[in-house]
């Protein structure tokens, strides 16, 4: 059986498609969380140092948005840690002594990453460099394309012989 | 200044070679370890269940080179390593020990029965907190510890020929004592 969607339900189609999609974002970002502390301060620490660590199976998810298995370990130990008392830092280097500055989504800025955070910014100055040179040489140099020199007779001429064309066409019109 | 119309295409070209590189020679899966050319971290773990004696962090440093192989009965790629353990323990070079990640007793057993025990020792890591002190974030991985128990090199997934070549039997046939 063929179903024939009119134009109107074809639309329909299209925005219920968006809406689906909008709808399966919203849930992909759904977090985990198979137990919870009883302190909520603690367990917003708990939420707030899982957003920050990188699942190594699924690499560009927290742990906090992943369902792998090592990830609800390692978010399993988070929770022990703070627990157990660590600061936020402690629990941290619990796990970049063992995995190291990868876990972290926002890596540390130190000698090892200092390529990572200041070659942006370099490329950025050189970029604009480059542009602020390009468009003073620009301005400041007139070429001998420039309009400041002066027509010649012969193109004198055939500028008048266009302007007046132009104007016999505008009459006709 | 004639050159400076080429300044795209030699841009273009710099960013298509590193990233032509990026794509054949480094692999995103394998992170460096953060542990090598430290200590083994402190562990004692009972045996799978009629297959070696139990493994603990001492067996580590008895003063030769040995192998820490991390497996698991669930873990299909170790099938393709097994051989390779198979026959290193065969030739009796080295000592392999495994570490049962994540794994019961009876599928560990199961499976060792059904495809052969390369391993002097065994440890069960029935919840995996040894495999995060190794900073083991999928399995099979292998271990190759100095003889006072330091982290020498590990490799990530299945031995591979190549792997066998350049990084393990160099360290056994040199570093003998």
């Amino acid at each position: 059986m063929t179903i024939n969607f009119g134009q109107a339900s074809r639309r329909l189609m299209y925005v219920l498609c968006l809406l689906g999609t909008i709808g399966f974002v919203g849930f992909a970002s759904a977090v985990f969380v198979e137990e919870r502390l009883d302190d909520p301060v603690k367990e917003e620490r708990v939420r707030d140092i899982a957003e920050g660590i990188r699942c190594l199976v699924c690499q560009n998810q927290s742990i906090l948005d992943s369902n792998a298995g090592l990830a609800r370990d390692l978010r399993a130990i988070v929770r022990e840690r703070i627990l157990a008392g660590d600061t936020d830092d402690q629990v941290q280097n619990y796990l970049v002594s063992r995995y190291g500055d990868w876990v972290l989504l926002n890596p540390p800025f130190k000698m090892r990453t200092l390529v990572l955070w200041l070659s942006p910014m370099l490329v950025l100055l050189f970029g604009g460099f480059l542009v602020v040179r390009f468009l003073r040489r620009k301005s400041a140099a007139p070429t001998e394309n420039s309009v400041s020199r002066p027509l010649t007779d012969a193109e004198k001429k055939t500028f008048d012989q266009l302007m007046a064309e132009d104007d016999g066409e505008r009459g006709r019109s | 200044m004639k050159l400076s119309f080429m300044a795209p295409v030699i841009t273009f070209a710099g960013i298509a070679g590193v990233m032509f590189y990026a794509l054949f020679y480094l692999d995103p899966k394998e992170i460096p370890s953060e542990l090598l050319d430290k200590k083994s971290p402190v562990f004692a773990l009972e045996a799978v269940p009629g297959y070696g004696e139990n493994l603990s962090s001492e067996n580590l440093k008895e003063g030769k080179i040995t192998l820490l192989n991390v497996f698991a009965s669930w873990c299909v790629a170790c099938l393709a390593e097994h051989p390779t353990l198979m026959e290193l323990s065969r030739q009796g070079k080295i000592d392999i020990y495994g570490l049962n990640y994540k794994d019961t007793p009876d599928a560990a057993a199961k499976w060792l029965r059904r495809n052969g025990s390369p391993y002097a020792r065994t440890g069960m890591d029935l919840k995996g907190r040894v495999g995060i002190d190794f900073g083991v974030y999928g399995v099979p991985e292998t271990f190759i510890m100095g003889p006072d128990g330091t982290i020498l090199d590990k490799i990530i997934g299945p031995i591979t020929e190549k792997d066998l070549k350049n990084r393990i039997l160099p360290r056994i046939d040199g570093g003998e004592g």
